[in-house]
């Protein structure tokens, strides 16, 4: 191909191009720098800016780089007079309503304008007519607006169009009289709106949560990885003092290439909420009280000796958060196997742990983040991907938009950004049975490998031609993925599920993969955090207790890492009652609260990601360290510590670590050997339930419930950040489609009362189509309801 | 995706959305925006309302904010209510030269408004900066509720807008 590799001359400098690369692609690439204010390298070209005017032998004009086209022989000039002049009189118009308030204003310091004002701009103005004044758009509680600063160049527009999947601003009215904004007053929703603080060249849209908080030149910038997904997206926290005070992206083309979820991007807040944990405390005859460090820790020794005495270690019990680092995961599982517990999980959101013996190492991907978006064809089971892992669905947006087919087995009918090709949308009841239609739609299509045992099972299964079509497009991909979702996980029926998950990828011949969910969720896999497999998936004959057994046992003690039970657990409410029951709770957390004060004995301050040296593994099992940016709050220390002092306090052998590398580079020996492409080996189910060839449930009136969790309310830091926690406003609602709720003669706004096993639950309604017939969805993890109890199963519903 | 039932558009404006949507390509429904909002505005008593945007939007398929934006950017179509006969003085070159200043002038007063206002019993309004409308040889010349008025004089001026109710 070497006719598409053409030769151009650039400042009198010899480079090489690809046909139809545009010029300034080239010059990017090759250190010589044009100025832009409406070209990005993610975006289309608009060249509507015109700062990228060079000179182009030939043409009677100067050209636009973003939008000239490479052509062989092409002899351009950068820096010449003409060149020069052109861009100092786009600067001196682009100038001309701009208000130069770059004294307050935040981008101050660190603007594109600015900067090339400086390089091209005039020192005075000849323009002393009067300048336009824009007014300011209220788009939320995340992103602020100074649209009077606003030189058109586009890129927000663009990037809700081609990246979010969302187009929400717009360029409204014509001429001098344009402006950039949602023409209706509304909240900017999508779950990567953030970005547009970034790819805005000037201060017209900035971060809201950061405004007027710190100058560009008084922060140092910190490299870090996100902490709230499976994705693990690089970052760079801007700290001033010892307060890290905003995140944006560090480019990483494979993970997250420029772009951030909102959730990663203003989570921070988090960090600096009021009821952040400063000190150690403990509860000494019913009264709480502050103590230092040595006494705290001394009464955990104490305690944790006496029980242990007389119970043995098969009445403790750890339960550790996933988005704990790594060095904190495998230290949590080291001391508690030390004492003689195998009760130790982080799979606090799942229910069913059958065959977890014969699950894979880690919820693997299956494949690199990155090559999602080469995909011809995905089956997405269980997942609200778009708002649980906003990079994966970009991956999947991106791949949709190349024409592959994105289908979708859910319970609610998640408002994706990209089209899906096929979906079946029914009741967490019916998804078994879903996909043991999928199943023998290949076998009717005359595929021969489908085993006899799966077989067997789907005999009483209708087909209907949605299964026809899911299975013929699995079979025609070239480059297919099945992709096991958090949904799904959670599922009550999580171990049949992923079976027959597996059976299809198998039968389809596609790769086979999970969406895990935390930040660690595969460091905490690999770090041994589960009760039937040590560090590096070390087989433990004598199994422990999985998180749903620890919690219906009621154990004497428990160890808690960085988690609240009663929100973060899949049963809120056994969690509670668990915690209550137990003679001594030691919580490692970041926050207290009054829930976990009733419950807990001791409650030790922990550093949150930023404020510690750690290293997260992601779901394609890369391994990413980071360091500590900030010290921690107050009394707080990085949980590794933490357990590491305990473990030399209970005289457990080699607890002697001077630095988190140390403990890396031991966890890092044990896990290096562990293969990432393994996939479950699960033997296959002696019977399905739920599945009798029509399943009408609801048919006698009884719902079922839906659980998700909110995105901004995954963990104890997200919950606590406060312009997040505003920016979603269908937070806490019971959401059910109109057909039920004109069967129940319910209204929008109307406050209703979900009745299941022993817990009322009240809240108002929202009618929202995408709930499936006869279910009623309700969001976890919400810190003023707590102790909802499992999250499926029955329920009832009424008008309160 | 949430939808609503589209019922704000009459029976008889998709009909006529629909013989535009026919004149284009299956997948480009969103070249019919431009006459499917003039032909809203005209069964809205002369301009557009979020709502019939929003509802046109859902008709095309289209994002709201791109309706948002043709709807903001043409000068024949209102975003804001206003009277219901529409009178376009052309200012343009060679209407100004024949005096079209003073027969704007006149229609001012005699109204009691500014160009780009209406009436208070909405029954006028004054476009705002109505460029050529092609037909200098009549010039000063004006367009009232798309008929064009030629060789205009202050009496004739009030002869046409007396007659309108």
């Amino acid at each position: 191909m070497t006719d598409d590799i053409l030769n151009i001359e650039v400042d009198g400098k010899a480079l090489e191009a690809r046909r139809g690369q545009m010029l300034i692609e080239v010059t990017d690439a090759n250190d010589i720098y044009i100025p832009r204010f409406c070209y990005h390298k993610k975006l289309t070209v608009a060249a509507n800016c015109r700062m990228c005017l060079v000179e182009v032998e030939k043409a009677p004009k100067p050209l636009p780089a973003c939008a000239t086209p490479v052509m062989d022989g092409m002899k351009v000039q950068t820096r010449s007079k003409l060149a020069i002049e052109a861009q100092k009189s786009v600067m001196e118009f682009l100038l001309i309503n701009h208000p130069l308030d770059c004294p307050i204003c935040d981008q101050g310091g660190e603007c594109e304008l600015q900067d090339l004002a400086v390089g091209y701009g005039e020192g005075v103005s000849r323009y002393h007519e009067s300048k336009r004044v824009v007014k300011d758009k209220n788009i939320g509680p995340l992103i602020q607006t100074d649209m009077t600063r606003c030189i058109h160049c586009t890129r927000c527009i663009r990037f809700g169009e081609e990246i979010a999947g969302l187009r929400e601003m717009g360029a409204i009215g014509r001429g001098e009289r344009m402006e950039i904004g949602t023409y209706i007053e509304k909240t900017v929703s999508s779950e990567l709106s953030g970005n547009i603080i970034d790819v805005c060249p000037v201060g017209a849209l900035t971060s809201k949560p950061f405004r007027f908080s710190a100058r560009a030149w008084e922060m140092v910038q910190r490299e870090s990885i996100a902490p709230h997904d499976s994705v693990g997206s690089n970052i760079e926290l801007h700290v001033k003092g010892d307060r890290v005070m905003r995140v944006v992206p560090a480019e990483n083309e494979a993970i997250n290439e420029v772009w951030i979820s909102d959730r990663d991007r203003f989570s921070y807040e988090g960090m600096y909420s009021e009821d952040r944990l400063q000190t150690p405390m403990i509860k000494q005859n019913g009264v709480w009280q502050e103590a230092d460090w040595e006494t705290a820790l001394e009464f955990v020794r104490d305690n944790l000796d006496k029980p242990l005495l007389n119970h043995g270690g098969s009445q403790l019990g750890g339960l550790a958060s996933p988005a704990s680092t790594l060095e904190e995961l495998y230290l949590f599982q080291k001391l508690l196997r030390a004492l003689g517990t195998n009760n130790i999980d982080s799979r606090l959101r799942q229910n069913d742990f059958d065959q977890q013996e014969t699950d894979p190492a880690f919820p693997y991907l299956g494949q690199s983040i990155a090559a999602l978006e080469d995909l011809d064809a995905a089956l997405v089971i269980g997942s609200n991907v778009r708002k649980e892992q906003p990079m994966i669905n970009h991956r999947l947006r991106k791949a949709s938009l190349n024409g592959a087919d994105i289908m979708m087995v859910n319970s609610v009918d998640y408002e994706l950004n990209y089209d899906i090709s096929e979906k079946m949308i029914q009741s967490p009841a019916e998804i078994v049975a879903i996909l043991a239609g999928i199943i023998k739609a290949f076998s009717e299509m005359g595929n021969q490998s489908v085993d006899s045992d799966i077989q067997s099972l789907t005999n009483n299964v209708k087909v209907n031609d949605t299964h026809r079509a899911i299975a013929r497009k699995l079979s025609d991909a070239k480059n297919g993925s099945v992709l096991l979702g958090n949904l799904a996980t959670a599922h009550n029926q999580f171990s049949t599920l992923k079976v027959l998950a597996l059976a299809i990828a198998k039968l389809g011949n596609v790769k086979f993969g999970f969406i895990s969910e935390a930040a660690n969720t595969s460091g905490a896999h690999l770090a041994g955090v589960l009760p039937h497999r040590g560090a590096g998936g070390e087989v433990i004959d004598a199994s422990g207790l999985n998180t749903d057994d620890m919690l219906e046992q009621s154990l004497k003690v428990y160890l808690l890492m960085g988690i609240e039970p009663e929100l973060d657990c899949w049963d809120g409410r056994k969690a509670v009652q668990a915690m209550q029951g137990a003679e001594f709770v030691v919580s490692l957390t970041a926050y207290e609260s009054e829930t976990m004060k009733q419950y807990a004995d001791v409650l030790l301050p922990i550093a949150l990601f930023a404020e510690t040296s750690g290293t997260y593994i992601n779901v394609e099992g890369q391994s990413q360290s980071f360091t500590g940016a900030v010290p921690p709050v107050g009394e707080a220390r990085p949980a590794w510590k933490i357990l590491r002092v305990m473990g030399n306090l209970l005289n457990l052998e080699t607890f002697e670590y001077n630095s988190s590398e140390e403990v890396r580079d031991e966890v890092a020996s044990v896990i290096e050997n562990v293969a990432l492409g393994s996939v479950g080996s699960w033997t296959t189910p002696e019977s399905l339930k739920n599945v009798t060839g029509s399943t009408e449930m609801g048919s006698n009136g009884t719902l079922q419930r839906i659980t998700e969790i909110p995105m901004c309310s995954i963990d104890a830091m997200t919950r606590r950040a406060r312009a997040l926690q505003n920016a979603d406003d269908s937070k806490g609602l019971i959401q059910i489609n109109s057909t039920l709720a004109k069967r129940l003669s319910i209204i929008t706004g109307d406050t209703v009362v979900a009745e299941y096993e022993e817990n009322t639950y009240s809240a108002a309604v929202m009618i929202n189509e995408c709930v499936s017939d006869d279910c009623v969805l309700i969001q976890a993890a919400q810190l003023n309801h707590s102790e909802l109890g499992a999250w499926h199963g029955n329920v009832s519903l009424r008008k309160a | 995706m949430i939808k609503t039932d589209n019922k704000i558009l009459s029976e008889h404006t998709r009909a006529e959305i629909d013989l535009w949507i026919a004149k284009y390509p299956a997948d480009q429904k969103q070249s019919a925006v431009l006459a499917a909002l003039r032909e809203v505005q005209h069964e809205n008593q002369g301009y557009l309302t979020t709502e019939l945007m929003d509802a046109v939007a859902e008709y095309l398929d289209m994002p709201p904010i791109a309706v948002y934006e043709v709807g903001s950017f043409y000068s024949m179509l209102e975003t804001e209510k206003c009277g219901r006969h529409s009178i376009s003085v052309c200012t343009n070159i060679s209407c100004m030269l024949n005096g079209s200043g003073e027969i704007m002038q006149h229609i001012e007063k005699k109204l009691g408004i500014k160009e780009g206002e209406s009436t208070e019993d909405g029954r006028f309004h004054i476009k705002q900066e109505e460029e050529c409308l092609a037909a200098c040889c009549g010039a000063p010349m004006m367009m009232v509720d798309h008929v064009y008025h030629e060789n205009l004089t202050p009496e004739k001026v009030d002869e046409i807008l007396d007659e309108l109710e």
